[in-house]
């Protein structure tokens, strides 16, 4: 089968690769007919993410039709339409049983090393290094889903793959992200990052009851389209963004921020850019922390920061201070998919959002390299890619 | 214990006189008598530099006694040069030249009665340790660890385990050269709470281990608890198989009960195409890529 193949840093091919098997009892394979290029590919792109090797099957948003099943899984049928969630979770351990499915402690075959880095070790997710498990993604004609009886969710009903797709990662983590903001009627949420996640942020936030959302970005199409969900704007190359916050705040600051970009942030000063460009480039620290730092001292005394975007090792130049004298609260996490597809299929199919607004370019599989470099590089006015194998 | 702490004050010494040498050669070679010598600032840099070497071995060491075998060949040293330069000089130079030698004689007693310490607590048994808790009720955990043949399915090292009798079991496992095998004996056990076992002697390796379960606070589960020792001859094998396999013995162990986890919460050790045997230790270090496999991958469990 065709797979998208992560062949060294910024290097990209598709390969013939031998077709999924079934390894263990409660497997399935899916035919993919749909998968996304995710923002958070562009770290393993980019080689920050450590321990993926070269010839790594990437991609974690698919769905698909069930071909095959493992003895064990009995809730699922050849045939069947999936939207797989990105970590895999066993549904069984403790962590799963408590809804933190991206903590599975059974799906990642390889604890031992996220464990030397992390200290204790996250579940396994697919086509995404192998610290979180070195299980292939979803960027393939077909793929191996472990514990297919606990996170697949069965489409029945006529949704087009582009309404659920996004069930997968960004709709739910987007969600999760405004969800972690306890937002309460009156608030104003500032989110980082209008990305495809930043925008599903955005319109999760007016779903839960926010009454104003402000997003921060520097790419007038991106900020255009976070526009269409009812969200204001700032540029943070034209405006200083604390300052903005504070005015369009009373001075008080956003009740809660959300941080949709991550380790590859941006910043509109070029020394503040070139001093961590620099550390991370040689490798003394794997984050460019700059949204973390100015979510952190924009927000108001005692909120929230929400911390969505992806990070991969170590911090420098952490304002702590700030957190601790201001009684902020920081929520982290990879997105705990399972627990959301379900009431989030109820949203799409009572009408309340169509995920499929993100989408600004389809693609062939076969495009994959093409199609990253557009996303990558931001040309095109790419938003949101959707592959089809 | 002690040991270690004797041999973390020796290294702190050797840091002091090697920044002395560094610093002041010259104070020190008059201190010792020896500053009538040509070279003697130089040959006081090197001893120097030579006891910093020394300070950083015994400090940065995790086991550090040991170490002190080095600072003994330091010693020999410091003694023969101190010795020829005693036996070469009169009056108040000879004095402090026999003070320095007295004085490092005194450190050399101290020196090997540590590194003799160390030394033969790194001969003793190797023991390791490890826990995880389990997501299923005592009963059940308990039960299906005392069904030792069980124990293949999440132990990757061991090939298989056959009862012969209640307490008697015989082991085989993966060697570095050819299939080991001995006989175990259980010494100890009380129904869901612990099981204690020992290899009986001269049928193989010496090993002993002890596996203890209790309840999880707030009903989370069962904690399980792994004790294992092996003994002088059973070491060095130990050593050799987590060689071949790639990791320390503990990371094994860990490892070990990871699947062991697995299997009682899921059915199964779970795979990924990255290390499709259910990941043999050594696969935690080279791994396959993360696509599909062509070959069957002949696993077990």
């Amino acid at each position: 089968m065709k797979a998208n193949v992560w062949a060294g840093r910024n290097r990209l091919e598709i390969q013939d690769v031998p077709d999924p098997r079934i390894l263990n009892a409660r497997d399935a394979i899916v035919r993919v007919t749909s998968t996304a290029i995710c923002g958070s590919d562009l770290h393993l792109v980019d080689g920050y993410i450590p321990t993926v090797k070269k010839g790594d099957v990437l991609g974690h948003e698919f769905m698909g039709e069930v071909v095959e099943l493992g003895p064990g899984v009995r809730n699922l049928h050849i045939g069947d339409r999936v939207v797989v969630p990105f970590p895999i979770a066993c549904g069984a351990c403790f962590a799963c049983q408590d809804g933190l499915y991206s903590l599975c402690e059974n799906s990642n075959p390889n604890a031992g090393m996220a464990e030397k880095l992390m200290g204790h070790a996250p579940a396994g997710i697919f086509g995404y290094s192998h610290m979180l498990g070195g299980f292939p993604g979803g960027q393939a004609e077909y793929v191996r889903v472990p514990f297919a009886d606990v996170g697949p969710i069965k489409i029945e009903d006529d949704l087009p793959d582009e309404k659920v797709l996004f069930l997968s990662d960004i709709f739910p983590t987007g969600f999760m992200g405004a969800e972690m903001c306890d937002i309460k009627p009156g608030q104003t949420i500032a989110i980082w990052g209008a990305g495809p996640v930043g925008q599903f942020a955005a319109a999760s936030a007016f779903l839960l009851g926010a009454d104003r959302v402000i997003v921060i970005d520097r790419f007038p199409y991106r900020l255009r389209r976070v526009q269409r969900t009812g969200a204001e704007v700032l540029n943070y190359e034209e405006v200083d963004v604390l300052e903005a916050l504070r005015d369009m705040t009373g001075g008080r600051g956003p009740d809660a921020c959300i941080d949709a970009v991550g380790m590859e942030a941006h910043h509109p000063t070029p020394a503040m850019y070139a001093y961590d460009r620099a550390k991370q480039a040689t490798r003394m620290e794997t984050e460019r922390p700059y949204v973390l730092r100015e979510a952190i001292m924009a927000c108001r005394n005692g909120g929230v920061v929400s911390v969505i975007g992806v990070y991969g090792g170590f911090v420098d130049k952490f304002p702590m201070g700030t957190v601790m004298n201001r009684s902020l609260t920081i929520r982290t996490g990879q997105c705990h998919v399972q627990r959301y597809t379900e009431p989030l299929l109820q949203r799409i199919r009572a009408g309340e959002i169509d995920p499929s607004f993100v989408i600004s370019h389809r693609m062939p599989l076969s495009k994959a390299p093409h199609a990253f470099e557009l996303f990558k590089n931001k040309q095109d006015e790419c938003n949101k890619v959707v592959l089809i194998p | 214990m002690m040991t270690d702490r004797l041999a973390r004050a020796l290294g702190w010494t050797s840091l002091a006189l090697g920044a002395a040498q560094l610093a002041a050669p010259r104070a020190v070679t008059r201190l010792c008598g020896l500053d009538d010598a040509p070279g003697a600032t130089t040959v006081a840099r090197l001893v120097g530099a030579r006891e910093l070497l020394h300070a950083a071995l015994l400090l940065g060491a995790r086991n550090p006694a040991p170490w002190a075998w080095t600072r003994i060949a330091g010693d020999a040293m410091d003694l023969t040069v101190l010795g020829r330069a005693a036996a070469g000089r009169t009056g108040a130079r000879r004095a402090r030249a026999l003070a320095a030698l007295g004085a490092v004689a005194g450190i050399t007693a101290l020196d090997a009665a540590c590194a003799r310490q160390g030394t033969a607590k790194a001969k003793g048994p190797l023991q390791v340790r490890a826990t995880i808790t389990v997501n299923k009720r005592r009963e059940e955990v308990y039960r299906f660890w005392r069904e030792l043949e069980n124990l293949p399915t999440f132990m990757v090292h061991l090939d298989a385990v056959r009862t012969i009798d209640q307490r008697r079991s015989r082991w085989k496992a993966k060697g570095p050269i050819a299939a080991l095998e001995w006989e175990a004996e259980i010494i100890d056990e009380r129904a869901g709470d612990l099981i204690a076992w020992q290899s009986v002697p001269g049928t193989g390796i010496a090993t002993a281990g002890l596996v203890g379960f209790t309840d999880g606070p707030g009903g989370r589960g069962t904690v399980v608890d792994v004790s294992l020792e092996y003994g002088t001859p059973g070491r060095k094998l130990a050593a050799a198989v987590a060689r071949m396999f790639g990791e320390h013995p503990e990371q094994q162990l860990r490892d070990d009960l990871r699947r062991f986890k697995q299997v009682m919460e899921t059915g199964e050790v779970v795979r990924s195409e990255a290390s499709p045997e259910g990941h043999r230790a050594l696969r935690q270090l080279r791994q396959r890529p993360a696509q599909p496999t062509a070959q069957p991958t002949g696993g077990r469990a």
